[in-house]
């Protein structure tokens, strides 16, 4: 686990959000979410495809309409203060086949502070040197952006993200389509940086993967549904309004872990049906969710099921 | 060669052709990069309309030309936004009703044909020290918003909806981009003509996209093939006695051919090697 404890929340927030309403001109994407970030915060935004967590990361750097509510950077409102926040965009969001090098992209985010001229300066450059060789693709540095493994892309854009000496870093779904070594990779580069100082708000659907091994969990689904430690937030009925769907949770290692999706599928080397929705019995600890008996789905079922 | 190079017509035209040829290639890397190809050849049979209008109004050719440019950008910006409709039909209806509303004007006062003429598909013999002068001012002002945007407009180029993380004024850029855009196309509007304009916008920069990986050498190439084009251009044009516009798109179409030509021979003998080296 990351960090076996939450953070102490004692200094004002970095972030405030209150009551946001926020979309792109259309319907509303989240409705009435509020939320703050603090300076030691390392969270998680979770919930499932279409809940609104992308829409709530681009409205915090300005890149959604504002339907209702405030969100207010260092008590000043985001018109006036822009906060000193890298943003990590997904990696299937970015064009891969634009003309840029390694080097190319990671200077890109020292665009705010540099001159009206096209090179950057020699500082600059050193700058993003430092921060490449802290994320190790230092030696990837005239290579173009495609010719890269997914973990290696990730860190393309984080180094882009640090490149401007952020205070928070906004990451959605850093973790998406990446293999189970890259992706403890990465929590761990980003568990290093929120030591060194970094707040760390990223978006995820991965459960098990990575929320349960975050400090702070912020189960979203077009509005807000829990905030806390994963141990406190991953209950069956929270889990049940953000997902849509009745999971058992259970413990391990100090762990809370979700029985994402509890059914056996297919046949048996016996050729009988398995038991459609049998869902797992008998741990010990914690919340064990008493067992829900849905999905049959054939009617020649062997008898002697949950 | 230099035996045209007496004529003072010949030579405004060479450096009024240098000159769009290499501003044509530079905000053509943009053009591309953006995937607005079809906005680069709307727009030039917009700005027809708005020349057309410019002329029966006795307005100064250059700036309601320009306005009307601009116009038509921003109105295709307006359009796009609505989902039903999205960008290139948005582009389809405004260019060429604007384009119909020149025709319908020229078509109706007949002595204005022969100067139209030159607009649809450029003509090397038209361009007055007046014009050259407008053409080097527009040039150099356009280069110079693009020098000192450099940074702004990469970024939102690549990356559009993260720009504003990064302190990008991204809706500024894009209209100052368009502006810039609308100047172009009417500055090579005579060499080029409108109907063939978004070659000279689009095609140096794909040959200098096969040339190189770097954002930065795709400039600088584009820009050079671009004026390299509209001077040999002029050129054949001269000599084959054809249209000027025709043969700066013959040209750069040509070396288009050339460069992929090569590159699949490249491919070819890479490949066969690795093949001798595996095997």
């Amino acid at each position: 686990m990351l960090h076996p404890s939450p953070h102490p929340r004692g200094a004002p927030p970095i972030i405030e959000v209150r009551h946001l309403t926020a979309g792109y001109g259309g319907p509303a994407a989240v409705t009435d979410i509020s939320l703050n970030v603090y300076p030691e915060d390392f969270t998680a935004v979770l919930g499932p495809s279409g809940a609104g967590k992308t829409t709530l990361l681009r409205a915090l750097i300005g890149g959604a309409s504002i339907y209702s509510g405030d969100i207010l950077y260092r008590g000043q409102p985001l018109r006036q203060a822009r906060p000193l926040a890298g943003y990590v965009p997904q990696l299937e969001t970015i064009d891969w086949t634009f003309p840029a090098t390694v080097t190319e992209a990671v200077l890109m985010g020292r665009t705010r502070s540099s001159r009206l001229f096209p090179w950057f300066s020699k500082e600059d450059r050193k700058h993003a040197f430092d921060v490449m060789d802290r994320l190790g693709i230092a030696d990837l540095a005239n290579r173009h952006i495609r010719a890269l493994s997914g973990g290696q892309q990730q860190r393309v854009f984080l180094a882009r993200a640090l490149v401007s000496n952020p205070e928070v870093l906004l990451l959605d779904e850093p973790t998406a389509g990446v293999d189970v070594k890259t992706r403890d990779d990465i929590l761990h580069l980003l568990d290093e940086l929120n030591h060194q100082g970094v707040a760390v708000l990223m978006t995820t659907h991965e459960i098990n993967a990575v929320a349960a091994h975050l400090p702070w969990v912020v189960c979203v689904n077009r509005t807000l549904i829990a905030e806390g430690p994963p141990k406190q937030v991953f209950t069956t009925g929270t889990l049940l309004r953000t997902y849509g769907a009745e999971m058992p949770v259970t413990e391990y290692a100090g762990i809370t872990m979700v029985a994402e999706s509890p059914h056996f599928f297919g046949r048996r080397n016996d050729g009988r049906d398995v038991d459609a929705g049998h869902t797992i019995h008998g741990h010990q600890a914690g919340r064990v969710n008493e067992a829900q008996h849905g999905h049959r789905h054939s009617a020649t079922d062997a008898p002697g099921g949950a | 060669m230099l035996e045209p190079l007496q004529y003072e017509f010949f030579r405004n035209g060479l450096a009024a052709a240098t000159m769009t040829g290499a501003l044509c290639g530079l905000m053509g890397v943009y053009i591309v990069l953006r995937r607005m190809a079809y906005v680069g050849h709307g727009l030039s049979h917009a700005v027809f309309g708005g020349a057309a209008v410019s002329y029966v109004m006795s307005f100064n050719f250059y700036v309601g030309a320009s306005l009307w440019g601009l116009m038509s950008a921003v109105l295709i910006q307006l359009t796009a936004r609505r989902r039903t409709i999205g960008t290139d039909a948005a582009i389809g209806i405004i260019t060429t009703a604007s384009f119909a509303l020149g025709i319908a004007i020229i078509s109706r006062y007949r002595t204005f044909t022969r100067s139209f003429d030159a607009a649809l598909f450029g003509s090397v013999l038209g361009v007055t020290p007046g014009d050259l002068a407008a053409i080097s001012a527009v040039a150099a002002a356009s280069a110079l918003a693009v020098f000192l945007g450099y940074k702004y407009l990469l970024f939102t180029t690549f990356d559009p909806e993260v720009a504003p993380a990064y302190g990008v004024p991204a809706a500024w850029v894009d209209t100052l981009f368009s502006l810039a855009l609308a100047a172009t196309v009417v500055i090579s509007m005579q060499i080029i003509g409108v109907t063939m304009l978004a070659a000279a916008i689009v095609i140096p920069p794909v040959i200098a996209r096969q040339l190189t990986d770097s954002f930065g050498r795709m400039m600088v190439i584009s820009t050079v093939t671009g004026a390299a084009c509209g001077f040999a251009g002029v050129y054949i044009s001269y000599y084959a006695d054809i249209s000027s516009g025709a043969a700066v798109v013959l040209l750069s179409a040509a070396l288009f051919a050339a460069v992929m030509g090569a590159a699949a021979v490249q491919k070819r003998l890479s490949a066969s090697s690795a093949r001798t080296r595996v095997g």
